[in-house]
């Protein structure tokens, strides 16, 4: 039986879109932050995972990539990865790493640093990446922020897609900072009613 | 004719993705309140692809009992 597609199956193409955006103009990365808080509003607001459910460009993604694309070697993800302790390990590890952009940002905000036109992939390969910003466009905090969050993006997803090439298609959702998060809430959430 | 065997959730490990739910041919899988997939027994047409899909390998496939 073939399922009926919706408008939101496509959000795939809105993160290969939004990758290839900052890789001209890093000032897109802010857009990344739907993907931040949406997932929160829909657990806190709505008590539901409809944002991982439905509208996961990156899971959508993976899905293609691993399941209709084959790239994925379907083998069983390990146990640990998808244990309490990794999952709410890697989710505190991802919050201090994103705590560390905003704190960049505020001190390139007050003078105290300069504002560095690289991204850092997996928290230690600097990557130069001047060309995708014109110094003065906007105030450095912004741009900053932009490089920052935008290495954390890209980070993630290519921690993603290896997983998905060495496990299940999805297994980056096993894992995932934002669904460990909205899980947690919802679950919180439903023991309080 | 129900088919012998259907899908279930281990909802302990199960981490919510829905992966299953946008997998399942029959529409039997969704998850619920965000916690955890739930699949309906009755829906459920037991051709294992939600457990093939599944990255946290909680789904199962089990023998139907009389009352399932």
């Amino acid at each position: 039986m073939k399922k009926q597609k919706h408008w939101y199956d496509y959000l795939w193409v809105w993160t290969a879109v939004y990758f290839a955006l900052g890789f001209f103009n890093i000032l897109f990365a802010w857009l990344g932050m739907i993907d931040f808080l949406l997932p929160l509003g829909f657990a806190v607001f709505g008590g539901n995972k409809w944002f991982c459910n439905h509208l996961c460009g990156r899971g959508q993604l993976c899905m293609k990539l691993g399941g209709d694309l084959k790239c994925s070697r379907n083998r069983p993800t390990p146990s640990w990865m998808y244990s309490k302790w990794f999952r709410y390990g890697f989710l505190i590890f991802f919050l201090v790493m994103f705590g560390n952009v905003v704190f960049q940002t505020w001190l390139v905000g007050s003078g105290a640093a300069s504002l560095r036109e690289a991204v850092k992939l997996f928290w230690t390969f600097r990557v130069p990446w001047g060309w995708a910003y014109t110094a003065g466009a906007v105030p450095d905090w912004a741009a900053q922020f932009s490089f920052g969050f935008y290495s954390l993006m890209l980070t993630s997803l290519l921690i993603g897609l290896i997983v998905m090439a060495l496990f299940k298609p999805r297994t980056w959702c096993t894992f995932c900072p934002m669904g460990t998060m909205t899980q947690g809430i919802c679950k919180l959430r439903r023991a309080g009613k | 004719m129900a088919s012998r065997r259907y899908a279930r959730v281990d909802r302990t490990v199960c981490v919510a993705c829905g992966a299953c739910a946008s997998v399942c041919p029959k529409g039997a899988a969704a998850v619920s309140h965000g916690c955890w997939a739930e699949i309906d027994p009755a829906a459920c047409v037991g051709c294992g692809l939600c457990a093939k899909t599944c990255p946290a390998g909680c789904i199962a496939l089990a023998e139907r009992t009389d009352d399932r």
